[in-house]
């Protein structure tokens, strides 16, 4: 039997994004699988109570605590986080960069999209002008 | 009859005076008495002249009107509506950048002065920087951004009011001829008043003051506003 191609899995410890409710956007553990739709997720570390959450409402990321218990609780599952860097490791990864780019940009307000747009011409500018002269050598 | 709901056409479900009650008028009646009017007697006693006439005879003080009218008038409802001012939008204080949606200037930022006696908004561009003269709009017609020029400082004069932006009215009639044409060709148009074209400027001065201490302010007040591809206003944040 070979190996399966997927390679991240529904288990306890993996490291999950919530996509709805109030803490959408925060990533979390799941510490214990209730049935096939559900599992109880934590995230000590990022502000996210102990809770039951659908599937189809978490997205499944590369990292997981290998360690974690079945059913452990919050100061267990807070322990591991911090112990594995997990927060950091997710803050750098680019995924979250991105997610936090995109929200930024959301938040700007009128004159603030005016002036990333002046600065993005400036770049295209300055992008433009080396590429000629490069051309040119 | 607002407050009785009619059983059949006309007829109410409550009496006039149940109306009376349900509408509570008597509650905000004055107590208290009017002063005493000074009477004047119904009658009064008239000499007259001639020797077979009693020489004096009473007669109504006031006399009745001798035209009735055939049918009751009936008097038209006095209107117990008040002139509500408007309510200025939170988000709008003076220095505030406006975009306009409609007429003329829409899409253009501009800068929010004060709010006038009719509830327009008064605005200006300023004329300088974007070419929108001090202007009047109604804030249904407006976005307002977080953005904020500081005003402190900055006094507009009073006498830039509605009747400021009134035009002038022309007593008599003139034909539609002579309002475009004399003799035969067309009008030369009237230039800008120069006291107005004065206004704007003293009105502007302080306001550019303002706008140039903060970089790309002039700028972005000189773009227009618009959505692109994607962009849903209800979703952005101004």
């Amino acid at each position: 039997m070979s190996e399966s191609n997927f390679k991240r899995f529904i288990e306890v410890g993996r490291v999950v994004l919530l996509r709805s409710g109030p803490h959408s956007g925060k990533i979390a553990v799941i510490s214990e699988v209730i049935d096939h739709n559900r599992a109880i997720v934590d995230g000590p570390a990022t502000g996210v109570p102990r809770q039951s959450y659908p599937f189809r409402h978490l997205t499944l990321t590369p990292f997981r605590l290998s360690k974690l218990p079945r059913g452990a609780g919050s100061g267990v599952v807070l322990k591991q986080l911090t112990s594995e860097g997990i927060l950091e490791k997710w803050n750098k990864s680019a995924w979250a960069t991105k997610r936090t780019a995109i929200e930024k940009r959301r938040s700007l307000n009128d004159f603030e999209r005016f002036k990333t747009f002046v600065a993005k011409k400036g770049r295209r500018d300055v992008v433009r002008k080396s590429v000629k002269v490069a051309k040119k050598a | 009859m607002a407050r009785s709901k009619t059983i059949s056409p006309n007829v109410g479900r409550l009496s006039r005076s149940q109306v009376f009650a349900k509408r509570g008028l008597h509650k905000g009646q004055k107590k208290s008495e009017k002063p005493a009017a000074s009477e004047t007697p119904l009658t009064k006693e008239v000499q007259i002249g001639g020797e077979k006439n009693g020489s004096t005879r009473i007669v109504p003080t006031s006399k009745a009107p001798r035209y009735y009218p055939a049918e009751d008038v009936r008097k038209p409802k006095k209107s117990r509506k008040l002139i509500v001012p408007t309510k200025l939008r939170s988000s709008i204080t003076p220095g505030t950048v406006l975009i306009l949606l409609a007429g003329r200037f829409r899409g253009k930022r501009v800068v929010f002065l004060k709010q006038l006696e009719s509830g327009l908004l008064l605005v200006t561009g300023p004329f300088r920087v974007n070419g929108v003269p001090l202007r009047r709009v109604n804030q249904a017609y407006v976005i307002a951004t977080s953005t904020k020029i500081d005003f402190e400082g900055i006094t507009i004069d009073e006498k830039i009011n509605d009747a400021y932006f009134a035009k002038p009215v022309v007593k008599g009639r003139s034909s539609a001829e002579e309002e475009f044409f004399a003799e035969g060709k067309p009008k030369e148009k009237e230039p800008f008043s120069e006291s107005k074209a004065a206004d704007q400027k003293s009105v502007d001065k302080a306001i550019i003051a303002a706008i140039k201490e903060e970089e790309y302010l002039a700028k972005y007040l000189k773009a227009t506003f618009g959505l692109t591809k994607g962009q849903y206003p209800h979703q952005l944040k101004f």
